[in-house]
């Protein structure tokens, strides 16, 4: 049956920002989704608020919206489209919450919207735990154990009778926020009381804990005619209690005999009929018992997945294409299977290689997070690594990682091995899931313990660890080489064996204490050298028609060379935070740019999630580590013309000067720029040279020196390590104590690792600026203002474009400011600058001449794609025939807000810093500033109040500027309730003020008012670390009761502003496509 | 060591593992993840050399429960790496133990897809592999001299040796197999081709009573009111060899006994039936083959291992086509247009693989009651 004809319009949800558990692997779905309809011939509508996703690109949909994904937003967008039909399975859980949503408050029957892909019973089915039991017990499969309690005495009633360790899982709440295991009574209760807390209907179910139990995935795919095919299976490598997100997983299930997968399949296809998936993925999750084979179903996703993106990477296999032309109501065997061109989608992928995906942590930016794993996840991003046997794809992964490890690296010293408390130590490290587990298991080996011993602390299959093993033990035979010439017959056989075993050239040589250029020189003279082969979805059974490519040390290269011009890009690696979607955006502009001028563009990357490593994004995949090591090897094998470093962020750009050493051309801006612009010294030169301004600025090697300099150039300060993306371990203070306590515990500083000490402009205002330049002529893209003053990260701060207070005057001055550092730093490309107004002086604050975050959320503002313009000029063609020469100016407003992770890492402070935070950032469009700083609140998940209780508890610094704000509250008829300073301050300009205790001050207080929902909005700021301590567990309630809160008067001031606006006027929404058409030069060049 | 060497004069060398050895035959590949002990001891892969696709090898040991039969059959078999660490509850033996004590002469760490990419663009070819270091050129000579499958009977050589009752039934994680009786089911007469197990215990499962018959069971003895239905099993090699067998299934076609083929049965019915049969490039060896079933126009993902077929327009007059391949769409299955005929290509019994073709034998256990 082929497509319905019904079908001519079809919306599409998003998921939003990126946030820890729904991140780019929903662009990539919806991108192809969008990708589908189109080819179709179907129009297609989106809504996403998200701006640096490439399927929020104008080219991609029909009409974007890039609005706040709310119910009432999506009601005025049905209301103006009138779609035929809803796809709710592309936009992760958001997307699917959602279409619920829309059904249950009968909208779609209103206006006529057909629910396709999931329906909703289907979508309640699998969402609803006490239906999915049902459904699971209907057709005979079973489920761990589960209660529903609602308060903390039937919680413990219901413990009791299912015995420890219990999980606890709060009820509606996204991700499995809040989820996690109590092994006793005293445990259970404090996380009760938190899982109770974190549920919007303070619900929480309670489970049967299957820990230590072996973990599978199967992704599935089921069209209307009731074909049912599994698209691949997934062995977790951690035991049962990690969170999948959380896991390193491998592809395809290792060890299951053929008889207990099909039992598994079969169930799986079971589930898929009794769930009622009719037209799309799933993506459905198993615990096994490893004594004996006992099957339970932990759970399904009636949509496409992180799992279904790794599943699609891992395979060739394209789910969410898939599942879109399967709910427009084509069958599987009427869909052709891209790669081989002659077979079709009806088949089940067969993969004759290994894939290992191991998650990505940022702990080191939580110091106050736990980092034991468990059932909520913590993990940013992921790295998937292909290789054809699992020690070579397991440790490819691992240097994917880009933590700087290069293998399973030892962590205690062989001289310790006997040391008192080491082996204590090391258990401990082996019975606690977290990022350093396996790290444990590589010293618990090399220490002798044997792997059953291993297995019995960590729960993991013997299969893996027992590769594991193999692996650390090959680690004495390349140290065995110690003394032997590289180039002898010895040398030469270990490093080959070696080198299949997927050892990075880095650690052979370290283990041989030689340097990495010696051991890559030897091995290339000996010809162990990687060959490519193809990701096919057959096994080599049909010929592949796709260049998907990994490397692997074997015999027959597969990737042959074209006579085209090419030019490789490299990609970002694992998202992180600091690096995320909008680099692989960046990414993924530059392979549409190469395309469109002819040349053939060749990917590396090794983020499963995102649209960069999608198979028909560029011309060639290689889905390899973004290292020196693997990304030379592509370089020498096919000779390009140039290597890309400018989009990926900071790790291509760390490779840059190495690549530029051993002879590769890099396009664009040189590495010696580049270097300018981050060394202090350098660039401190330069602006002198042109004579423009930066605050004063010193480095200090020693603790000593940075009180010197403190004295000299004066407090408050902002610190920082040198080399650093994302305000890593960066920190502001204002007093001598903590400039020496910053010194002596959070950096390792040394003579080659210096502290970067700078004036910090108080109370200034920071702009962010993005500009192209083609060598002659630099066009800027966008100034962006920030809402929040210097000093929060700029990734974690609001902004908007144009300035919302900046005088045509500044406006000119940052404009011109920001050409002559592009013309002096030879820029060719992108540039984005930050700088800090304060009392009318510009000063510079940091130079990046390379893509930065803001670029996606500048070229959604202006209509412009800076970044493919970026390759274009890259590529030596001039922003006149680009037809981008003047700056565009918009007749709307733009605001970018950042999206924060705190929900989801219990116990860590909210306050914002230098030190980025944020995983994501939403976007809201409208014609005035407060209009659209009122949508950016509401697509961030903030929903402001119209009435009720403000809190207002402000640093004496602030007290005058509040006042005007807190009269104006009032005025708007809200109640103002503060602490007792404020209080006096605001009393004695007549306001009128309810006082309430602060926590340290006894109860009744703040945060009972806030747990009773008293309070719809919170205004705190804080200085010096007393009142950040006391305040708290004020903001860390504020975020689980979802309640809005500002830490500065600029947000406060902005979030006044958008109250108004939203009591004032009813919001309405735009298609870009429509804001574009009025817009100036440069707008809607040619796309792919 | 291990050497391979091929009837085009390639060589590749490898490591060994498993029994050390020489097997020479034809070089074929499977591209199932799963279920390598099933496939060692499948009778159809009777003198062949194996390549499996996938890389990981060994992982879940080996248990008696998963033989098809009670030996292995494959003469050599070839993976990228043998991993000689077990890890499932159910394993009582490691491949490599399992491997010596059947014979089968196993090589690993060569460049499988390599293999592979050249068996599917050159067609099936012979090869020899030995695990000692002999000379190419003695193998060579070996090579030349093995037998080929083209025109030759093994079935008669592997054939059950006297007629055997089979009550072994359905299996589940936690009872293994469960024998049912069926005493009131029919009985059906299995002709051993080289039956594989499964194909056995789904019959019983499907409420008959099971007895395998060697091929040179006289076709009378199977004509027997007694027998309600007969199955023609699978079993390797080159249908047009087994002149007897085609004229026996003549012979019960012409009775109007309820009759299913598998695989090697399919070819032979088809044959009986007056097609002609071809031999396949490289064949179809794996466990994700998507086949369309005309009737309901749904997808079946079905197991196969098949290198001969039967070319669709030399039988369609005479039956009905039910199942399609959709990768080649070669005939994978069909009905009689007006005899009690059932037959696969695929292997409805899996094992291993997707077991969805299953219900075939519920229709088969239809047609003989409808006749019974």
């Amino acid at each position: 049956m082929p497509k319905r004809k019904d079908l001519k319009k079809i919306m599409l949800i998003g998921s939003g920002p990126i946030i820890i558990g729904q991140a780019s692997e929903f662009d990539y779905s919806g991108t192809q989704s969008c990708k589908a309809l189109r080819a179709e011939g179907i129009e297609g509508v989106l809504v996403n608020s998200n701006p640096a996703t490439i399927m929020t690109d104008p080219e991609f949909a029909d009409r974007t919206y890039i609005e706040p994904i709310t119910p009432d937003i999506l009601q005025k967008i049905i209301a103006s489209e009138r779609p035929d039909a809803l796809l709710p399975t592309m936009g992760g859980q958001t997307a699917l919450n959602m279409a619920v949503a829309l059904s249950d408050s009968g909208v779609l029957k209103q206006y006529g919207v057909e629910l396709i892909g999931a329906r909703l019973d289907t979508i309640k089915k699998a969402e609803d735990r006490e239906l999915f039991k049902s459904s699971m017990q209907k057709i005979g499969l079973k489920v761990p154990f589960s209660r529903y309690a609602h308060s903390k005495e039937e919680g413990i009633r219901f413990a009791k009778d299912i015995g420890f360790p219990v999980i606890i899982r709060p009820s509606f709440t996204l991700g499995g926020s809040g989820a996690s295991i109590a092994y006793n009574r005293e445990e259970f209760e404090d996380k009760l009381d938190y899982g109770l807390g974190a549920s919007p209907s303070h619900e929480v179910l309670l489970e049967e804990s299957v820990l230590g139990w072996k973990e599978f995935e199967l992704e599935m795919m089921r069209d209307k005619n009731d074909n049912c095919i599994v698209v691949c299976s997934i062995e977790n490598f951690d035991p049962m209690g990690v969170h999948t997100g959380d896991s390193i997983t491998v592809a395809p299930a290792q060890t299951l005999t053929d008889k207990e997968y099909q039992n598994m399949r079969d169930a799986a296809i079971g589930i898929m009929r009794e769930i009622g998936i009719e037209s799309g993925g799933s993506n459905i999750q198993f615990a096994i018992n490893p004594a004996n084979g006992d099957m339970v179903v932990i759970e399904m996703n009636p949509r496409v997945s992180r799992s279904s993106a790794l599943a699609s990477k891992a395979t060739g296999y394209p789910i969410a294409k898939v599942a879109t032309k399967l709910a427009i109501g084509y069958t599987l065997d009427e869909i052709t299977n891209d790669i081989t061109k002659n077979t079709k989608a009806s088949f089940e992928p067969s993969i004759d290689y290994v894939v290992t995906k191991i998650p990505k942590f940022t702990f080191e930016k939580f110091p106050q997070a736990d980092n034991t794993l468990t059932t909520q996840m913590k993990s940013v991003g992921e790295a998937m690594a292909i290789g054809r046997t699992f020690k070579e794809s397991f440790q490819k992964a691992l240097r994917s990682l880009e933590s700087g490890l290069y293998g399973l690296v030892p962590r205690i010293h062989p001289n310790d091995y006997r040391a008192p408390g080491t082996r204590d130590s090391l258990v401990s490290g082996l019975k606690r899931p977290s990022p350093d587990q396996l790290f444990s298991i590589g010293d618990a080996l090399r220490m002798g313990l044997s792997v059953q011993e291993i297995h019995g602390y960590t729960m993991i299959d013997p299969w893996f660890l027992n590769n594991l093993r193999e692996m650390v033990a090959y680690e004495d035979t390349i140290r065995s080489l110690k003394g032997y010439s590289l180039s002898s017959g010895q040398a030469v056989k270990v490093i080959k064996e070696a080198k299949k075993m997927g050892f990075a050239d880095r650690y052979i040589a370290g283990l041989l204490g030689v340097a990495e250029s010696a051991l890559r020189k030897s091995r290339i003279a000996s010809s162990i050298g990687p060959v490519y082969k193809v990701v096919d979805t057959c096994g080599a059974e049909f010929e592949a028609y796709t260049p998907y490519l990994y490397s692997t040390y074997e015999e027959e290269n597969e990737s042959s060379v074209s006579r085209k011009k090419r030019v490789i890009i490299l990609g970002s690696g694992p998202n992180r935070i600091g690096q995320g979607i909008e680099f692989d955006y960046c990414c993924v502009h530059a392979s549409f740019a190469l395309r469109e001028e002819g040349y053939e563009s060749i990917m590396i990357n090794s983020n499963p999630e995102t649209v960069s490593t999608d198979y028909d994004t560029s011309d060639k995949l290689y889905f390899e580590p973004v290292t020196f090591e693997d990304v030379m090897s592509v370089v020498d094998h096919e000779k390009p013309q140039g290597v890309i470093v400018q989009f990926g962020g900071q790790t291509p750009l760390k490779l840059a000067k190495m690549l530029e050493a051993a002879g590769v051309q890099i396009l664009g801006t040189s590495p010696d720029s580049i270097d300018i612009a981050e060394d202090r010294k350098r660039f401190r030169e330069l602006l002198e040279r042109i004579g423009l301004r930066q605050p004063a600025s010193l480095t200090a090697t020693s603790t000593e020196e940075a009180i010197r300099i403190g004295n000299t150039i004066g407090f408050p300060l902002i610190l920082r390590p040198s080399y650093v993306l994302g305000g890593r371990a960066m920190e502001i203070v204002y007093d001598t104590e903590s400039l020496v306590e910053y010194m002596e515990k959070a950096v390792n500083v040394s003579e080659d690792k210096p502290v970067l000490v700078d004036r910090f402009l108080e109370s200034a205002t920071e702009i962010d600026v993005d500009a192209i330049s083609d060598g002659d002529l630099v066009v800027v893209g966008g100034i962006m203002e920030h809402i929040e003053e210097a000093g929060i990260h700029s990734g974690d701060s609001a902004c908007s474009l144009p300035p919302f207070s900046l005088s045509k005057h500044l406006v000119d001055e940052i404009t011109m400011q920001t050409k002559i550092i592009a013309k002096s730093l030879d820029v060719i490309g992108l540039i984005n600058i930050q700088f800090a107004v304060k009392d009318n002086e510009v000063y510079i604050l940091e130079v990046n001449p390379r893509a930065s975050r803001t670029v996606p959320f500048v070229s959604k503002s202006i209509g412009v794609p800076l970044a493919k313009l970026a390759m274009k000029v890259m590529l030596g063609r001039k922003l006149k025939d680009l037809g981008f020469t003047k700056e565009v100016v918009t007749d709307y407003v733009t605001v970018k807000e950042a999206v924060l992770p705190f929900i989801k890492l219990p116990g860590v402070d909210t306050l914002l810093g230098p030190e980025m935070k944020s995983t994501g950032e939403v976007m809201g469009i409208d014609r005035d500033f407060a209009l659209a700083f009122a949508k950016s609140q509401l697509a961030s998940n903030t929903v402001l109040p119209s009435r009720g209780n403000v809190f207002i508890s402000v640093k004496d610094s602030d007290k005058m500027l509040i006042v005007p704000i807190a009269k104006s509250l009032k005025e708007l008829g809200f109640n103002i309730v503060a602490t007792r300073g404020t209080a006096e301050v605001l009393r004695s300009s007549d306001i009128e003020v309810r006082v309430v205790n602060k926590v340290q001050e006894g109860r009744p207080h703040i945060v009972d008012l806030i747990k009773n929902g008293d309070i719809g909005m919170l205004i705190n700021t804080t200085f010096g670390k007393k009142s950040i301590r006391d305040s708290y567990s004020i903001r860390r309630s504020a975020i689980t009761y979802n309640i809005p809160y500002y830490t500065t008067i600029e947000g406060a001031q902005a979030a006044y502003k958008a109250i108004v606006a939203l009591i004032n006027g009813t919001i309405t929404v735009t298609p870009i496509q429509s804001l574009y058409r009025h817009q100036g030069p440069g707008g809607g060049t040619e796309h792919a | 060591m291990a050497i391979l060497v091929f009837e085009d004069g390639s060589v590749f060398r490898g490591k060994s593992f498993g029994y050390r050895g020489v097997a020479s035959g034809e070089v074929i590949f499977n591209t199932s993840m799963m279920g390598y002990q099933e496939e060692l001891t499948d009778p159809s892969y009777y003198g062949q050399i194996l390549v499996s696709t996938y890389t990981q090898i060994g992982n879940t040991g080996t248990t008696p429960q998963d033989c098809e039969s009670d030996r292995t059959y494959l003469g050599g078999f070839i993976v990228k790496e043998y991993l000689d660490y077990p890890s499932n509850f159910r394993s009582k033996e490691s491949l490599d133990s399992f491997m010596i004590r059947h014979r089968v002469v196993g090589m690993s760490d060569i460049d499988t897809r390599m293999l592979v990419r050249r068996l599917r663009i050159k067609g099936s070819m012979m090869g020899i592999v030995s695990s000692f270091d002999e000379g190419e050129d003695e193998l060579r000579k070996r090579l030349q001299k093995a037998p080929v499958l083209v025109g030759r009977d093994i079935v008669t050589e592997i054939t059950a040796k006297q007629a055997y009752d089979f009550d072994e039934s359905r299996w589940s994680i936690q009872r293994g197999y469960e024998r049912m009786a069926n005493q009131d089911g029919p009985m059906v007469a299995v002709y051993d081709f080289g039956v594989k197990r499964n194909i056995l215990r789904s019959l019983v499962s499907a409420g008959m009573r099971v007895r395998v018959f060697p091929c040179t069971t006289p076709v009378g003895e199977l004509l027997k009111s007694e027998y309600k239905g007969v199955v023609l099993s699978n079993g390797p090699g080159d249908p047009v060899a087994l002149s007897y067998i085609i004229e026996n299934a003549r012979e019960l076609i012409r009775n109007n006994k309820p009759i299913l083929g598998i695989c090697l049965g399919h070819q032979i019915l088809g044959l009986a039936l007056g097609g002609e049969a071809i031999k396949l490039k490289f064949g179809h060896h794996g466990a994700n083959q998507a086949v369309l079933n005309v009737k309901t126009h749904g997808v079946e993902v079905t197991v196969q291992n098949h290198g001969f077929a039967i070319r669709p327009e030399s039988v369609q007059d005479r039956v009905h086509i039910t199942h399609i391949n959709l990768n080649d769409r070669t005939l994978e299955g069909f009905y009689h247009k007006d005899r009690p005929i059932l037959s696969a290509q695929h292997h409805p019994e899996a094992s291993p693989g997707p077991r969805e073709a299953g219900y075939l034998f519920r229709e088969f256990a239809r047609l003989v009651h409808e006749r019974a």
